[in-house]
């Protein structure tokens, strides 16, 4: 068991490192697109059904393609950007781009979410598209957006493992090579334990965090 | 119609009154020949709709549930592009404006609606301050106009509460002072009693009332309720099937109804009132009796 703890300690950091850079850019991307298709759409502040089915139509067409597809698909790409497509920070890449039309999805939703009603009221006080989405909308999903984030940080580890899979480092990547490809079922198991914990503490934050800034 | 400025006394403003009100002549809401047809629908839900608030006066648009008033409301307040038809806002026309022209001039009119839309995330001052922020207004003037209404609408108290925190009266208090943040010369109310005890009722109605007595803002009020707002409206329109039916001082129309339809709104109203809700129907008893 101590000859692996050091590997072990190694590839959480590996893994967290991926979830956190990769969660970050997913946010703001996600964000991002994820409120042009809320604006955009039927019930938006500014509705544009062009815009809104191009944007859909992105979104959907990059959630389509396997994860382990993506990644290979984006090699040329990743050793364009990082130099060599093993590894960690090779790992990122197909991360980020795997993961921000899921969580522009879940911004769209949650920002969506935000009582209609409320934003054709802000429109009578004068409220341009712009300060509708930044001081309505964003403010007032922000326990939605927070629990649409713990579900995408979750999702996370689990293409951070389908990367690790593939030479990207991390719990995934020593659970295969250790616990599966050597025989050593303590290896596998740890690694799990390791990924269940770090779960529950993101989902156990997210909740706590989102019931917190809820003032409805 | 009764002279409004025989009403108000200089130690009554206690915040400052609308000074876009350049002259008492001019409506604080004119509208013309307002048509609104939404498609597949089988009838225009406005047609035709004619109506003039004056200056710091209430006027009371009434009718049964699908008579249009909410859209009257929304055509007014530009939620809703008209097919025909004129509005006027203190003179200038609404109906031509461009998006963004519209949202230059959008302070000169305040809105309650009947969910009030509060924002939830933010505090009572900082709901109050919301339009003056969206007009990008100096900081110390946002707080010193959020102070006053805070003060006039007796909520200074709850000024770091959320909104969640506050009675629904309360709430409602927020909402009229949110609404003439902008110090508007026009306030929209939405049903502004319904769902509201009877206690709650006649504060709003009382409220409603010094907006226009001390501040000189018109005020136009939807509602189904005539019991409870017949005692404050200085005039009134009665619509039904997006029609005008009735129109005119509200004692002449209240005394003497020319149409079923207003017949069958006093007819609501004669019905014996709660018990708590009484003193405001003896008011509107001694108007409605002649």
């Amino acid at each position: 068991m101590t000859d692996i703890a050091p590997a072990l300690l190694a590839a959480t950091f590996e893994t967290l490192t991926m979830v956190a850079v990769s969660v970050s850019f997913c946010v703001l991307f996600g964000l991002t697109l994820g409120a042009w298709l809320a604006i955009s759409s039927p019930q938006g502040i500014a509705p544009s059904p062009a815009v809104h089915q191009l944007l859909a139509a992105f979104t959907n067409i990059s959630r389509s393609i396997p994860f382990l597809v993506l990644i290979v698909l984006l090699l040329p790409f990743t050793r364009l950007l990082v130099g060599t497509s093993i590894g960690t920070a090779a790992a990122i890449i197909p991360l980020v781009v795997g993961g921000t039309p899921y969580a522009a999805r879940l911004v769209e939703a949650a920002l969506l979410d935000v009582d209609p009603g409320l934003i054709q009221a802000v429109v009578t006080m004068g409220a341009s598209p712009a300060q509708a989405v930044w001081k309505v909308y964003l403010p007032e999903a922000i326990p939605g957006l927070i629990r649409a984030f713990t579900v995408l940080a979750i999702t996370m580890i689990n293409f951070s493992a389908m990367a690790g899979a593939v030479g990207g480092g991390g719990l995934g990547d020593l659970a295969i090579r250790y616990g599966y490809q050597r025989f050593r079922l303590d290896v596998l198991v740890l690694c799990c334990v390791i990924l269940i914990v770090v779960v529950q503490v993101i989902q156990f934050g997210g909740n706590a965090l989102a019931r917190r800034l809820d003032r409805r | 119609m009764r002279a409004p400025s025989s009403r108000r006394t200089t130690e009554e403003r206690s915040i400052p009154r609308n000074e876009s009100i350049s002259s008492q002549d001019t409506p604080a809401i004119y509208v013309r020949g307002l048509t609104k047809r939404f498609a597949g629908a089988p009838a225009a839900a406005l047609n035709g709709v004619d109506l003039t608030v004056p200056s710091a006066t209430i006027h009371g648009v009434l009718g049964l549930s699908g008579a249009g008033k909410s859209t009257l409301l929304r055509c007014i307040a530009r939620l809703e592009r008209p097919d025909a038809g004129e509005v006027r806002i203190a003179g200038s026309d609404w109906t031509s404006l461009s998006d963004a022209e519209l949202r230059r001039v959008r302070g000169k009119m305040g809105i309650v609606f009947q969910q009030l839309h509060l924002l939830a995330s933010r505090t009572v001052a900082a709901n109050v301050a919301f339009p003056l922020e969206l007009q990008r207004a100096p900081r110390a003037a946002i707080a010193s106009r959020v102070a006053e209404l805070l003060e006039w609408f007796g909520i200074r108290d709850k000024a770091a509460q959320f909104p969640a925190q506050l009675s629904g009266g309360q709430r409602q208090r927020v909402a009229l002072a949110r609404a003439l943040a902008t110090a508007p010369s026009v306030l929209l109310a939405d049903e502004p009693t319904s769902a509201l005890d009877p206690e709650t009722r006649a504060s709003v109605l009382n409220t409603l009332g010094r907006i226009r007595d001390q501040l000189g803002v018109s005020v136009l009020i939807i509602t189904h309720d005539l019991r409870s707002t017949a005692g404050l409206c200085d005039s009134v329109t009665i619509l039904d099937a997006g029609c005008v039916v009735e129109s005119g001082p509200a004692l002449q129309v209240l005394h003497r109804p020319s149409n079923d339809i207003t017949r069958r709104l006093l007819a609501y109203t004669q019905s014996p009132p709660a018990k708590a809700d009484a003193a405001h129907h003896l008011h509107f008893e001694e108007i409605a009796q002649p």
